[in-house]
C-alpha cells in the first residue's frame, strides 16, 4: 500500500481559557491519498476549519496541536519548528481561503506574488519564474494572463481572484492543497467554475486536497470522500456516495434529510432540534445525543464513540442501517 | 385570486459618481448604476412569490423598495390598492406601512445589541402608538421561542435563534406581506430547515403573503409559489415553481440550474458556465446575458428582448419558445 499524501492521527487541538480548556479538534484522523479530495463537511463551529489550520500549522495562538500526529508523506509536520513549517507551507502544502480579497496583498501586483511564492521554493531564475508564473495563470483559466499578471487585485472580478489564489496555491507545485470554503463568498455560476477547475487540477496534477466546505452540493460533485464533523468530533467517514445516500449516523441523516431537495417539493423539511453544543458546555458521552431521537443510555456515558472503535466509518453505538434509513425517512 | 402587490415598470438607478471635484480634476463623467430596470409582476394574496438571481441582480433592491426603504426612479409599487410613494391620505400611508415587514439576512447586523429583546419586538407597534402589553412573550412564543427570552439581550442568542426573534418583530404589526431578503443564507442546514418550516407554518396560521428572495435555488423551490429570476437588474423569466423547474425558457434560467451543485451529482462534469456577470455601470447594450448567452444571434446584441408570454411563463429572451 503507498503511503497517503496526508495523514492525520488522533489530532488534538486545545484551546486553554480561563474558564478550562475547550477542545475545538478531539481525535480526529483520516487519510488523503494523491488525487484524491477529502470534503470536509460541518456546521459553523464543527471544527472543520481548524482542523485544515492545524494540519498546515496555521492554529493562532493559544490554540495548539496537543496530541495527535499530521503526517505528510509519511514526515511528521505537527512537531517541527516554526521555520521549517513555513519552508513546506507554499512548497508542499498549498492555502486555499474563504476570501479571495484578503487572502491576497492588496499593494502588489498578481505577477509580483507569484514570483514571489516561486522564488522562494524552487530554485529558478527570476525570468524563469515569471515565466512560470503566466503559465499557472493560464492553467487556472485566467484569460490574457501575459497582460493581467501586472494587475493589481482589485482589478479581478470575485471569480478571477479566487483562481489566482489557486495559481498561488498551485505554483509551487504542492502535494496537498487544503482548500477553506473555497466557493462560499461566489454566485452558483462562478462556484461551478471553480469546482470544475479544483477537480481537472486534481485529477491532472495528483494533488491531494482537503476540501472544507458546508454546502453538501459542492461535495457530493467535487469529493470522493467526505468525513463530516461535529463539535469537533469526526462523526462519519467514507466514500461521498454511501455517505450521502445511505448515511449511518444520525447526525449526518438529520442534515441530509433538513436539506431541501429539488424531489421533496413543499413537504416540511425534517428538522434536527436544537443547535450544536457550545465547545465549553460539551454534554456527556456522543455530543449529539441531546439532538437524537435513537439516544439511549449508553450514548450519554463516557468515553464517547469513535469511528475506529465502531464500524470504521461512523462513530456511533446505534448507526441507522440500510432498512432502517428507509423508515426513517418515510 | 387578486394582486395583493403589483410592481409595473420598476426602475432604480443610483448615482454612483465620484465627488464633483474628483470629476472636475479627473475629467470624468458622472456614472450611473441601473440596479433594476423594468422589472413588472404581480404577488397574489398569501401566495410566496420568489425572486432569485446571483449578486449584483438588483432583487434586493426590489424588495426594499417593495417595504419602502428605498423610492423608485420610475415605475410604481401597489400593496393593496395603495401605491405609499404617491398617496397622499396618511391613514391609508400607514395602514399599508403596517401590514408589510421585513426579514434581513444577517440576523446579528439587524437587532439592536442595547436593546432587550421584549423592546425589540415591541418596537413595530409601539411605534405605532399601539397596545404592546404581552406582545412580546406571546410572539416570542409562536416563534418557538419562550416567554422568559423577552428579558434578555440579543449577544445570548445563536444565529437561528436570532432568526426567530427578527420573525416576530416582523410580525408584531399584523403584516400581511413580509419581504423576506435571505433570511436563510447566514444559517447552518439544519437551523435552515428549522426556520424554513417555521416560516411556512406561520403563513398557513395566519394567511401571511411572502417575499422571498434568495440565490439558493434548493431553498426557493422548496418555498415558492411563483418565481420571478433576475439577472443583472431584468427580469428575465417568470413562472409558476413547476413550470419553471420542469421547463425553464431563458438560457439565463437553465444555466443557473445547470450550474447549481446537485445533492445526487456523484463526480457530475458540468460544462461550467462562461464568463461573469458584467459591470452594471456599463451593461452590454441588447440583451444583458448575450455575452455569455451559447445561443446569442446578431439580434440579441441589438434590441433589447421585450417580456413575452409563453403558455404560464413570462420571458424575455427573443428566441425562447
Amino acid at each position: 500500500m503507498t503511503t497517503p499524501v496526508l495523514s492525520v492521527r488522533d489530532l488534538v487541538v486545545e484551546i486553554p481559557t480561563r474558564r478550562g480548556i475547550l477542545r475545538p479538534v478531539d481525535r480526529v484522523s483520516f487519510d488523503i491519498a494523491g488525487g484524491e479530495i477529502l470534503g470536509v463537511v460541518g456546521e459553523s463551529g464543527a471544527g472543520k476549519s481548524m482542523t485544515g489550520n492545524a494540519v498546515i500549522g496555521l492554529l493562532d495562538p493559544p490554540a495548539r496541536i496537543s496530541s495527535g500526529e499530521v503526517l505528510l508523506s509519511g514526515d511528521p509536520i505537527h512537531n517541527i519548528g516554526r521555520e521549517r513549517l513555513r519552508r513546506l507551507r507554499g512548497k508542499r502544502m498549498g492555502m486555499i481561503f474563504q476570501d479571495p480579497l484578503t487572502s491576497l496583498n492588496p499593494l502588489l501586483t498578481v505577477g509580483d506574488q507569484l514570483t514571489e511564492t516561486i522564488l522562494e521554493h524552487l530554485d529558478v531564475s527570476q525570468t524563469e519564474a515569471r515565466k512560470r508564473a503566466v503559465a499557472a495563470l493560464e492553467e487556472v483559466g485566467i484569460p490574457a494572463a501575459a497582460a493581467r499578471i501586472n494587475s493589481y487585485p482589485h482589478e479581478f472580478s470575485g471569480g478571477m481572484r479566487q483562481r489566482v489564489v489557486i495559481a498561488l496555491a498551485l505554483c509551487a507545485e504542492p502535494d496537498l492543497v487544503i482548500a477553506d470554503e473555497p466557493t462560499t463568498a461566489l454566485d452558483v455560476s462562478v462556484q461551478a467554475q471553480i469546482v470544475a477547475l479544483l477537480k481537472r487540477l486534481c485529477r491532472e496534477r495528483g494533488v491531494a486536497v482537503m476540501l472544507i466546505t458546508h454546502d453538501m452540493g459542492v461535495i457530493a460533485e467535487a469529493a470522493d470522500r467526505v468525513a463530516v464533523m461535529y463539535a469537533g468530533r469526526l462523526a462519519e467517514i467514507g466514500p461521498v456516495r454511501q455517505v450521502i445516500t445511505d448515511a449511518h449516523h444520525p447526525y449526518t441523516s438529520g442534515l441530509m434529510a433538513s436539506t431541501p431537495l429539488a424531489s421533496s417539493g413543499r413537504e416540511r423539511l425534517r428538522q434536527i432540534p436544537g443547535s450544536m453544543p457550545r465547545l465549553e458546555s460539551l454534554p456527556s458521552g456522543c455530543a449529539f445525543h441531546p439532538r437524537c431521537e435513537r439516544a439511549a443510555p449508553k450514548c450519554r456515558q463516557d468515553p464517547y464513540p469513535r469511528v475506529e472503535e465502531c464500524d470504521g466509518r461512523v462513530a456511533c453505538w446505534y448507526p441507522l442501517a440500510g432498512a432502517e434509513v428507509a423508515e426513517a425517512s418515510e | 385570486m387578486s394582486a395583493l402587490i403589483s410592481v409595473r415598470g420598476l426602475s432604480r438607478i443610483f448615482d454612483v459618481s465620484k465627488p464633483w471635484l474628483n470629476r472636475v480634476i479627473e475629467r470624468r463623467e458622472k456614472a450611473f448604476l441601473t440596479a433594476i430596470s423594468d422589472v413588472s409582476f404581480e404577488v397574489e394574496d398569501k401566495s410566496v412569490y420568489a425572486l432569485v438571481g446571483e449578486s449584483g441582480s438588483g432583487k434586493s433592491t426590489v424588495g426594499k423598495i417593495i417595504v419602502g426603504l428605498l423610492g423608485p426612479s420610475k415605475g410604481t409599487v401597489e400593496i393593496d390598492g395603495v401605491n405609499l410613494a404617491t398617496e397622499a391620505r396618511r391613514s391609508e400611508v400607514e395602514r399599508v406601512r403596517a401590514e408589510v415587514q421585513m426579514i434581513f439576512q444577517d440576523p446579528f447586523a439587524s437587532l439592536n445589541p442595547r436593546w432587550r429583546v421584549r423592546d425589540i419586538v415591541n418596537e413595530p407597534m409601539a411605534a405605532r402608538g399601539g397596545d404592546t402589553e404581552g406582545l412580546a412573550e406571546r410572539l416570542l412564543e409562536q416563534v418557538g421561542l419562550s416567554a422568559d427570552d423577552a428579558d434578555k439581550f440579543p449577544h445570548e442568542f445563536s444565529g437561528g435563534q436570532r432568526q426567530r426573534i427578527c420573525i416576530a418583530r416582523a410580525l408584531a404589526s399584523q403584516p400581511r406581506v413580509i419581504v423576506c431578503d435571505e433570511p436563510t443564507s447566514a444559517l447552518d442546514v439544519s437551523v435552515q430547515a428549522q426556520v424554513l418550516n417555521l416560516m411556512s407554518d406561520l403563513r398557513e396560521e395566519l394567511g401571511l403573503t411572502y417575499v422571498f428572495i434568495s440565490h439558493d435555488l434548493t431553498v426557493v423551490q422548496h418555498m415558492a409559489d411563483r418565481i420571478g429570476v433576475l439577472y443583472l437588474g431584468r427580469l428575465v423569466e417568470e413562472a409558476p415553481r413547476d413550470t419553471l423547474f420542469a421547463a425553464p425558457k431563458h438560457p439565463y434560467t437553465r444555466m443557473l440550474f445547470e450550474a447549481a451543485p446537485k445533492m445526487d451529482g456523484f463526480g457530475r462534469e458540468v460544462d461550467p458556465p462562461k464568463g461573469e456577470i458584467p459591470d452594471p455601470i456599463n451593461p452590454p447594450p441588447g440583451c444583458a446575458y448575450h455575452p455569455r448567452c451559447p445561443l446569442a444571434e446578431a439580434r440579441c446584441k441589438e434590441e433589447p428582448p421585450e417580456m413575452r408570454r409563453l403558455g404560464e411563463t413570462r420571458v424575455a429572451c427573443h428566441l425562447a419558445e
